[in-house]
């Protein structure tokens, strides 16, 4: 084993890019079931792999590793520390949990010759994730960005067997997405003009005689606007409902979970390890740029969310809010703001991860999540409407949940800025989510079931164990949240550490 | 100001390539026009690391002993990554283009939105129902 350990960097990418074209072979002869078991055992070798990393970063030093043997900052380096460990934790694990549920509910919701290739672009999809948090290098971070985006355009086009909006949805993604991606990419083009490098330490480094530059200046606002567009910063977020919608139950509970959550994770990389609160314009960009368009998002999402009569589409735009609140934390820029930013990605995976699975085992039931084929589903669907409203009550924050931790910190955050009316607004905002997880609430309980006659039976096993991991993960970490904050204070710290 | 334009031609020119393409993609009603946008801004991108890549008076950087000046040649090789996700995302919208054309029956963008509201309309009214 003692060989394998110093490659284990390099090896949490190759190992899903590897196992992406052997997948497609599968197609001779059509192992289907074979493709399903092959993706989930890459996927928990990925999470061995980035527990492995996480723990010898938390417990050691920073790994820094240098692809090919070229030393960086002239070769490609891949570097690990505890933010972007963690981060691959969150996206290894999401997956590898996810998976179990993905064999019962593809064969519903996909035609049955496209399931190898759906898996071969699932774990592509995996690849560019994890690639795109694990490197070190910024035009690296476009490529791995660039896999994972084209393969979700195709990941959700294959919800065209439940609605052909699938496809829709996914053709404005990907001229959303590769505008924001090109915009990324002329921003590290500046960066480059302008220092020649492109490896992130060295670019840190290099750039700070130049905080006066007008090419700094320019580059550093196209790599906000098209991080910003892949994230879904609110007025940025109009290819996320019809893309979290119509694409397929496991899809999107990858997706919610994970995709949004590394754009975050290279936006932090970039406004604190490259840039950093130190610069005036970074300043400037939390206080007038990201503090009102999170206070926005917050409200804008929830208050969309309460309309709408889709319940997917209910949880994206409160996607769209969640999102709203990590960006607050950002732009706080202190202590505990970034910890609630770094605890929401985690906390946000768990929950969202939560709620789409039930949902997709009311897809695999029903074929349907209009709240109003529900109606009364809480009686013949016990166990995984149960899971919706624990789900529900984690997103709300009630104490206990993990949402509540976030939130929590958040609240520091902003009284130790001095922003108490924002406080309120948190608070605010988490009451107009109570709104509408009680929507669901008063369908699946109160109201009389529609079609008494047919017989729903309770989703499988094997699509409940998984979704019942994840809500018992959302109530752990709600209530023993020592771990997830120590990671998160640890990198906050790091974070701000030039400043304090 | 003159001297601006005319000694940094190559940035003013992907600059209005570059709002060219943007413009496109957002103004253009017909999904194949919006990716010919697309493609229009990409290349504008490619442009400007090529050019950024040039030393004046620099030779392509093959080693002949000579002692030469030599054009960068990393930004070249990031475009070629570059071009080759182009020519996947482009291949990529232009599938997903055949496929709403054999089920909506129309690339206008305008004409999917009307049939899509009715659809959203009896999702509505079917549940309600």
């Amino acid at each position: 084993m003692n060989f394998i350990m110093p490659h284990l960097p390099v090896l949490q990418v190759a190992i899903p890019l590897i196992a992406a074209p052997i997948c497609v072979l599968f197609t001779f002869g059509g192992h289907r079931k074979v493709a399903w078991l092959f993706t989930l055992a890459v996927s928990w070798v990925c999470f061995l792999i980035a527990g492995a990393l996480l723990s010898r970063v938390l417990l050691d030093t920073d790994i820094s590793y240098a692809i090919g043997n070229w030393p960086p900052p002239f070769g490609i380096e891949y570097r690990v520390d505890p933010i972007n460990a963690f981060v691959l934790l969150i996206i290894s694990g999401i997956s590898a949990i996810a998976l179990p549920f993905a064999r019962l509910s593809v064969e519903k919701e996909i035609e049955t010759d496209r399931h190898i290739l759906f898996y071969t672009s699932y774990l592509l999809c995996l690849t560019g994730l994890l690639g795109v948090t694990i490197t070190g290098d910024a035009f690296n971070i476009f490529v791995f960005l660039e896999i994972s985006s084209l393969s979700t355009y195709v990941l959700i086009a294959t919800g065209v067997r439940q609605d052909r909006r699938a496809l829709t949805a996914a053709y404005n993604y990907l001229i959303l997405g590769t505008i924001g991606a090109t915009f990324f990419v002329i921003g590290i083009g500046l960066l480059y003009m302008v220092t020649g490098t492109l490896n992130i330490a060295d670019l840190a480094e290099r750039l700070q005689p130049l905080s006066d530059n007008r090419v700094v200046h320019a580059g550093f606002a196209f790599i906000v606007i098209g991080m910003g567009l892949k994230l879904a910063l609110f007025p940025m977020h109009v290819w996320l409902p019809n893309a979290y919608t119509y694409a397929p139950s496991l899809v999107t509970v990858f997706l919610a979970a994970t995709s949004t959550k590394v754009s975050v994770y290279v936006l932090l990389r970039f406004l604190f390890t490259v840039f950093g609160p130190s610069y005036d314009f970074v300043n400037l960009t939390f206080e007038f740029v990201l503090l009102p368009l999170a206070i926005v998002a917050m409200f804008a999402g929830s208050i969309t969310a309460i309309f709408q009569t889709n319940a997917k589409r209910l949880f994206a735009y409160s996607s769209v809010a969640q999102l709203g609140y990590m960006m607050l934390g950002v732009a706080l820029s202190n202590i505990p703001g970034l910890m609630a930013t770094i605890l929401h990605i985690f906390n946000h995976a768990l929950m969202k991860g939560a709620l789409f699975m039930a949902l997709g085992c009311v897809m695999y039931r029903l074929g349907t999540v209009s709240l109003g084929s529900m109606k009364g589903l809480g009686r013949s669907m016990p166990w995984t409407m149960g899971a919706l409203i624990l789900g529900g009550l984690s997103l709300i924050g009630v104490p206990g949940t993990v949402g509540f931790i976030s939130k929590w910190h958040l609240i520091l955050g902003t009284l130790e800025a001095g922003f108490w009316p924002i406080a309120i607004l948190i608070v605010a905002s988490s009451l107009l989510a109570v709104i509408y997880i009680w929507k669901i609430v008063e369908v699946a309980y109160l109201e009389k079931e529609i079609n008494q006659e047919k017989t729903l039976k309770e989703a499988p096993i094997s699509m409940l164990a998984p979704l019942w991991v994840l809500v018992i993960l959302n109530f752990y970490f709600g209530i023993d949240a020592d771990l997830t904050t120590w990671v998160a204070r640890n990198v906050a710290e790091t974070f701000l550490g030039g400043e304090s | 100001m003159v001297d601006a334009l005319i000694s940094h031609y190559n940035y003013w020119l992907i600059i209005i390539l570059m709002m060219l393409g943007l413009y496109v993609v957002v103004s253009r009603g017909n999904l194949v026009k919006k990716i010919v946008g697309l493609n229009i801004f990409q290349t504008s991108v490619f442009l400007l690391y090529i050019s950024l890549g040039k030393v004046s008076g620099g030779t392509a950087p093959i080693l002949t002993g000579k002692p030469e000046a030599f054009s960068n040649p990393l930004p070249h090789v990031l475009i070629l990554t570059a071009i080759v996700v182009g020519i996947a995302t482009t291949a990529l919208g232009l599938a997903l283009v055949v496929r709403i054309r054999e089920s909506y029956g129309t690339i206008e963008e305008d004409d999917i939105l009307i049939s899509e509201r009715s659809q959203d309309a009896s999702d509505i009214n079917g549940s309600s129902a």
